[in-house]
C-alpha cells in the first residue's frame, strides 16, 4: 500500500467478511477525508463501496470463508478509483430489474447495482460479472468549495 | 413534548405520543448488516408487539444508510399499512433524501422536512 499526504492506494485480499469488509471500507473514507473529499460527492463514494463490498461479500463468494474479495483503491483530490472483485459465478447487471419501475418500487433487491450506476462517474463490470470498477471525478460544485477553501489560506494582501 | 418512553431498544428510542409511536435512531451510521437486522425488528416490533398504527421515523443525526436499512423501511411501510396505520418519514439529511429520490422511494415513503410537519400531518400539534 503507498501513501503519502495526498494520494493514496490499496490493494488487498480481503476474508468474505462483513466486518472486514467494513474496517476496509472505514480505511477507504479515512484516505479521502484526507485528500478532502467531502459532502455529497463522500457520501456518493460510501454508498457505492458500500454497495459493492456487500454484494461481493454475501452475493457474490456467500460469506464462504474459503474465497476472498480482492479490494483496490486509488484516491487523489480529483478522482476516486475502486476495484472489488469476489469469486463468484458472477452476474449480468442488465438482468437485474429496475427498482425504480413501478411493478418493482417496493422490491427489496437490485437497489445497490442501481444506486451504484447512478452515483458513479463510470463504472464497469467485468465480462463474468464478478468485478466492478467504479470511478469518481470530484464535482463541479464540490471542485469551487475546494478553491475557495484554499484561497482563504493564503496571506491577507497589504 | 412528553410521551411515554416505550420498551427498551438497541437501535432506537420510542416515544409515543397519543396513539403515535415516534421513532429516533440511536446510530449515526446505519450500515452495519448486523444492527440493521436489529433496526428492522425493533421497528416491526413497535406494529407487532407494542400495536401501534401510526409511526413517525426521526432521523434527526442520521448521516449514512445504506440500501440495506432502506429495504427495511419498505417493510415496515408494508408491516403499518397492512395494519392500516400510517408511516411518516422526517429530517432526513438532504444526500439521504437524493437517495429516496434517485430509488423514486420518496414516492412510496410520505416524508416531510421537520417533526413539526409530520406531528401536524397525524393530527398532532406542540
Amino acid at each position: 500500500m503507498a501513501e503519502s499526504a495526498l494520494g493514496w492506494s490499496l490493494y488487498e485480499k480481503i476474508p468474505s467478511s462483513l466486518d472486514v469488509g467494513h474496517a476496509t471500507i472505514e480505511r477507504l473514507l479515512a484516505a479521502l477525508q484526507v485528500n478532502r473529499w467531502e459532502g455529497r460527492d463522500l457520501f456518493h463514494i460510501q454508498l457505492a463501496i458500500e454497495e459493492a463490498m456487500v454484494n461481493a461479500i454475501t452475493h457474490g463468494n456467500k460469506q464462504a470463508e474459503d474465497k476472498v474479495v480482492e479490494v483496490e483503491f486509488r484516491v487523489d483530490p480529483l478522482f476516486t478509483f475502486m476495484r472489488i472483485k469476489d469469486e463468484g459465478a458472477g452476474f449480468n447487471p442488465a438482468d437485474v430489474p429496475d427498482p425504480r419501475d413501478d411493478d418493482h418500487l417496493e422490491c427489496t433487491n437490485g437497489r445497490g447495482v442501481m444506486l451504484i450506476r447512478e452515483l458513479m462517474s463510470e463504472v464497469r463490470y467485468n465480462g463474468r460479472g464478478n468485478e466492478v470498477t467504479m470511478i469518481k471525478h470530484r464535482s463541479k460544485e464540490d471542485q469551487s468549495a475546494e478553491l475557495s477553501e484554499d484561497q482563504e489560506d493564503l496571506p491577507a494582501e497589504n | 413534548m412528553t410521551g411515554d418512553s416505550m420498551s427498551d431498544r438497541r437501535r432506537m428510542v420510542v416515544t409515543k405520543v397519543g396513539d403515535l409511536a415516534i421513532v429516533k435512531f440511536s446510530d449515526r451510521k446505519i450500515v452495519d448488516s448486523a444492527n440493521i437486522e436489529e433496526m428492522g425488528e425493533e421497528m416491526f416490533s413497535i406494529v407487532d408487539k407494542d400495536k401501534c398504527k401510526d409511526v413517525l421515523l426521526n432521523f434527526e443525526g442520521v448521516e449514512f444508510m445504506s440500501s440495506a436499512a432502506l429495504n427495511k423501511l419498505i417493510l415496515m411501510d408494508k408491516r403499518v399499512k397492512g395494519v392500516q396505520g400510517k408511516l411518516r418519514l422526517c429530517n432526513l439529511r438532504a444526500e439521504i433524501l437524493e437517495v429516496f429520490t434517485i430509488t423514486r422511494l420518496n414516492r412510496v415513503f410520505d416524508i416531510k422536512k421537520t417533526e413539526a410537519e409530520a406531528l401536524k400531518a397525524f393530527g398532532i400539534s406542540i
